[in-house]
């Protein structure tokens, strides 16, 4: 085949086989400026009526200089974003085996329901008896959280995982403020995600760290000794980021709840067991679900989330407004810290939470029911299994034995080869993978945390660990060069992120004050 | 179960494979005691058409705010989103992307995340902007806690006119930090005259601000300079900054704005679109992703996520902000529909609410008892009726027509406030909306 | 003579006199990768043995620098706030951090030499 090379080239430097266009573009792939370079002045791709006569009320604080941006027709912008999402992966494209991520497949059926106008085109802000639908939307919605969870109360307002592991730690400050027993000291295991430690910073806690054990899972007597009068909480991900149960979860619980703090559950990898352990029975006291990953709305490059709390009873009086109630004529919203809601943490974000999201998980939900969801959980972590069998040899698995929904290695395997975990990644980019999750969780040296999840057939599974197995074999053969120069078939190959970091270029500037800054 | 490829001959062959019996020898690790038989106690699965009826008929339960007379703002706002917004978002290559953490599969992502932290500079007229948080109020919040890391001062101003959800989140975040938060009276006047001592980190304002009104805030900023405090200003309606003087030429250190007006539909208040933009030499200081440019091993363009030390994944403790997740989408959005409508385009949708709202206010100025308390606006305002606004509202959705927020929402113990009445009128609003909340409430009113 | 010692956090101290200038070492930036960016504290402040005294960020990890002794900083190295490059390619010499004023001339006298810091190193694998 004429045009690609495998050739184990320089780093630096166009490869010199791969044919050179006039355009820059290679067949499909097409090359695709800023907006901002592609300007037709005092162009619009909307048509809006002239504005009729006015006297302007803007007090004398109309606008002085022009914007600065671009014009262009609706064909032009059309074609701008569809080229752009052509250079990008999605689980609508492939494989994304990334750990703790849950890239799972997002139904369609979801977006259409999300946007019915009853749903989309509905203000927070309506009077309560022109939304009594969206209302008992986000209850019925909290009744199957409630259910999953087996714990007795959802806060829903929090906007992603992060943010529902702040109003977690909120709810136990303020429990404990209640009791008049202030505590200083969250504790948090090494292989946390950088979330946990970074949101109890937020919540004004200090952090200290446990160890893993030799089985890759919270070391029960370090934990013992690190607990104390002084601290707070424990923030665990259970399953761990290591992909492994904490089966010492139930002892955890009480050596915690016997010191006076409280149990708060990272839910990001839900997904394991779903429908088949309730977190109440693990004596959880707080727990963040991802509505992003285990209930399957879309991840948008980036967002929009979701991040619902369930709470304990002790943590329930103070889950952050707006609370739904109901009242003599229905639904109705508490907006202020009183009554029922007097012990309300307040308000962590504008108006009432990610509806959007509140209708795609429902809709998933209400899909897969009680019993497709513990096939979810089941097919999760059959999946995580079976690439832990076939990649066995080829890889080194840190914590040897069964996972769960995902499966941890470390860069044992690549010992001695001259290829490092990030160059490993790489190579797999040019056989037309996602890597996995890369260097997370710290424990181990050079991390790949795999997750499959249910939605990838054994077909899908097979191919990417067919693949896995044959760079690993090429690794090991000696032939590092070609992964230093992975990717090598993207439309970009390996981008200088030192350069970005030492002379940062967030945005793009017109050429006169470009040329400003240059002299 | 249509979500799930695996086959009962695949799962077979699978546990083989693996070496185990069944399935729950894969669940060994999980304790006995919390090892549950049977389902959960829950509907089974459902097909599209099942779901789709059950849900069709709860939002049918809902008044959609395009089906009837429509005036409500008050941080979220009703604007016509161009159809081709929406079917680009959702192309699956956008839709169903993870973050951009790989570049060479994200080029798509990164690219629009630049266009979009520069349309976002270019409005508030600041210097460099992120790639978005969750919404305003959490934007209004992370700007607090940023001015406090620069200044190193413990104590934020908060104007009275500034949203008070926005104040809320402000506060609550305020409680677990340490940071002390001072709000102003809603009733308390102009923000000029505010106290700016040495332990104020910031003074934040809103333009417009809560109740509709437009500021110059350039001599609050010189103050707060010299002070050597910042000042933060919020923005809830991004229309506005298509005719309004923007933050960054008053002297904005910081913009914490709500972005939902472009591209996203209200939702019910999520999920919305947090903006964020600061002066370039704060930038290490700034929470949130940032896409900036660089190259390739080729020598060709491209972006990538940068700055990411100030982020939790590397940071930990010490991060800006424990922020992962953000609105990507929702800014992609948001970039979409600028990119559509161009600086020609944008001043014209801001002269046309502009205008929608002159009109509505001479209007209800016109009904017998109502007044417009606003000197100046965009395309929101506040009027004071005779009587307490709040049944009046609910009479007037009795009668169809959405007619705005009644302070007392949001002030219930503020007896002053009861009888005002927030009003917006964007671009989506027609002269027989108007016609018809004009007459309904002169009937209420009689 | 001016005396260099070791920390095991890597990080080298050079005395002259009252004064000692401070830096990472080799090892250190090769470890680091490339550096991005270079937090270096005022000077005035008082730095204290064993706690952050400055932060040296690559394009994927921030790593604290702390203070082999206790002293006054005044000085720090403009240089490579300008181009933190200088770290990784001079990291004894051009890439210093700062210069403080000793609280105890002999706070050097525990650390290691560049014999035993080279062992450790070693050690390290």
């Amino acid at each position: 085949m004429t045009g690609w090379s495998q050739a184990l080239g320089s780093h630096t430097g166009p490869d010199a086989s791969i044919e050179q266009t006039f355009t820059g573009n290679r067949g499909l792939q097409l090359e695709e400026p800023l907006i901002f370079e592609q300007d037709s002045l005092g162009h619009c791709g909307v048509d809006l009526p002239e504005p009729p006569a006015h006297r302007s009320r803007l007090g004398g604080l109309e606008r002085q200089a022009p914007i600065g941006l671009p014009g262009l027709s609706e064909p032009q912008i059309v074609r701008h974003f569809t080229r752009l999402s052509q250079k990008n992966y999605a689980i609508d494209s492939g494989l994304y085996p990334l750990g703790s991520c849950t890239m799972k497949h997002n139904p369609r059926l979801n977006e259409k329901l999300a946007r019915l106008a009853g749903f989309a085109d509905l203000h927070p802000l309506q009077p309560e008896a022109t939304t009594q639908g969206a209302l008992e939307l986000i209850e019925t919605l909290a009744h199957w959280l409630r259910t999953l969870t087996g714990m007795p109360a959802v806060a829903l307002s929090p906007a992603a995982g992060a943010h529902g592991e702040l109003c977690g730690m909120m709810t136990i400050r303020a429990a404990l403020t209640a009791r008049g027993d202030a505590r200083q000291r969250i504790l948090v295991p090494e292989s946390a995600h950088g979330t946990n430690p970074a949101t109890a910073a937020t919540c004004g806690y200090a952090i200290d760290n446990i160890a893993a054990n030799a089985r890759g899972r919270v070391d029960l007597a370090a934990l013992k000794a690190k607990l104390g009068g002084d601290v707070a909480a424990l923030m665990l991900t259970n399953p761990n980021t290591c992909g492994l149960f904490e089966d010492e979860i139930l002892e955890i619980a009480a050596a915690v709840h016997a010191a006076g703090a409280f149990f708060y559950c990272d839910g990001a990898n839900f997904n394991a067991i779903v429908g088949r352990v309730r977190p109440s029975d693990l004596g959880i006291d707080a727990l963040h679900l991802n509505l992003h990953k285990t209930f399957s709305t879309p991840h948008g490059g980036g967002g929009p989330g979701s991040g619902p709390v369930a709470l304990a009873a002790a943590l329930a009086p103070h889950a952050p407004l707006p609370w739904i109630v109901h009242g003599e004529d229905g639904r109705e919203l508490i907006e202020h810290a009183k009554g029922p809601a007097a012990h309300s943490i307040g308000r962590l974000k504008g108006f009432h939470g990610q509806m959007g999201m509140f209708v795609r998980a429902l809709s998933y939900m209400m899909s897969h029911g009680a019993d497709g969801l513990k096939q979810v959980a089941e097919d999760a972590v059959l999946n995580a299994n079976y690439l832990r069998v076939r990649l066995a040899e080829a890889l080194s698995q840190s914590y040897p034995g069964t996972c769960m929904h995902e499966v941890l290695f470390d860069d044992g395997f690549l010992k001695d080869t001259g290829v490092s975990t990030l160059d490993f990644a790489k190579a797999l980019i040019d056989e037309g993978f996602h890597p996995m999750t890369m260097y997370f969780p710290l424990v181990v040296h050079g991390a790949l945390l795999i997750e499959p999840t249910e939605t990838e057939s054994k077909a899908s599974l097979d191919q990417f660990a067919d693949t896995v197995v044959a760079l690993s074999a090429r690794a090991k053969a000696g032939e590092a060069a070609s992964f230093h120069d992975a990717p090598r078939l993207t439309p970009r190959r390996r981008l200088d992120e030192t350069a970005a970091a030492r002379k940062p270029l967030l945005r793009w500037r017109s050429e006169p004050a470009r040329q400003q800054a240059a002299d | 179960m249509r979500y799930l490829p695996l086959t009962a001959s695949d799962r077979r062959q699978m546990l083989a494979a693996i070496g185990a019996q069944s399935i729950d020898d894969l669940f060994a690790g999980v304790p006995q005691a919390a090892r549950r038989a049977g389902l959960v106690d829950l509907p089974l699965a459902q097909g599209e058409l099942e779901v789709e009826r059950a849900l069709s008929q709860i939002a049918a339960k809902n008044v959609a705010a395009g089906s009837v007379p429509f005036f409500i703002g008050a941080g979220a706002y009703r604007h016509h989103v161009p159809a081709a917004v929406d079917h680009l978002i959702q192309r699956g290559e956008f839709l169903t992307s993870y973050t951009p953490y790989q570049p060479e599969l994200a080029q798509g992502t990164l690219q629009s995340l630049f266009e979009f932290q520069t349309q976002v500079a270019l409005l508030t007229g600041m210097e460099v902007a992120n790639a978005s948080l969750y919404d305003g109020a959490t934007s209004c919040a992370e700007a607090v806690a940023m001015a406090h890391r620069v200044t190193r001062r413990d104590k934020a101003v908060l104007s009275g006119a500034l949203h008070p959800h926005y104040r809320e989140v402000c506060e609550t975040y305020a409680q677990f930090s340490g940071l002390k938060v001072a709000p102003l009276d809603p009733t308390s006047g102009m923000a000029e005259n505010i106290d700016i001592d040495p332990d104020t980190a910031c003074v934040v304002v809103q333009n417009p601000d809560f109740f509709g009104e437009l500021h110059d805030w350039t001599t609050l900023a010189a103050r707060c300079h010299e002070a050597g405090a910042l000042l933060v200003v919020v923005v809830t309606e991004t229309v506005s900054l298509g005719a309004v003087k923007p933050p960054g030429d008053m002297g904005a250190d910081i913009v914490a704005a709500e972005g939902q007006s472009l591209g996203n539909a209200l939702n019910f208040g999520g999920p919305h679109l947090g903006l964020f933009a600061a002066r370039e030499q704060h930038v290490r200081q700034m929470p949130g992703r940032l896409a900036g440019q660089t190259v390739d091993a080729d020598g060709r363009r491209g972006w990538v996520l940068t700055l990411s030390t100030r982020e939790q994944h590397i940071r930990r403790e010490k991060a800006t902000s424990n922020i992962c997740t953000n609105s990507g989408l929702c800014a992609l959005a948001f970039t979409i529909h600028l990119a559509l409508l161009g600086e020609a385009g944008l001043t014209r949708l801001a002269e046309l609410n502009h205008a929608t709202a002159c009109n509505l206010a001479d209007r209800l100025a016109a009904v017998p008892g109502v007044r417009v308390v606003n000197s100046s606006f965009f395309n929101e305002f506040t009027v004071r009726l005779p009587k307490p606004a709040a049944p009046v509202v609910e009479q007037l959705a009795e009668y169809g027509v959405l007619a705005g927020v009644p302070l007392s929402r949001f002030y219930p113990e503020y007896d002053d406030l009861a009888n005002l009445l927030l009003v917006a009128a964007t671009e989506t609003v027609t002269d027989d909306d108007i016609d018809q909340f004009t007459h309904a409430l002169g009937e209420v009113l009689r | 003579m001016p005396t260099l010692r070791f920390t095991k956090d890597h990080e080298w101290i050079r005395q002259d006199g009252d004064t000692a200038i401070i830096g990472i070492t080799d090892y250190a930036q090769q470890q680091l990768g490339d550096i991005v960016y270079v937090e270096l504290p005022a000077v005035g402040t008082m730095v204290e043995t064993g706690k952050e005294a400055a932060v040296v960020e690559s394009a994927k990890a921030a790593s604290e620098v702390y203070a082999p002794v206790s002293g006054e900083v005044v000085a720090v190295n403009a240089a490579i706030a300008d181009d933190p490059a200088k770290v990784n390619t001079d990291p004894m010499g051009e890439g210093w951090f700062l210069t403080v004023k000793l609280a105890d001339p002999k706070a050097l006298d525990g650390l290691m030499d560049e014999a035993a810091y080279a062992a450790f190193v070693a050690e390290q694998g």
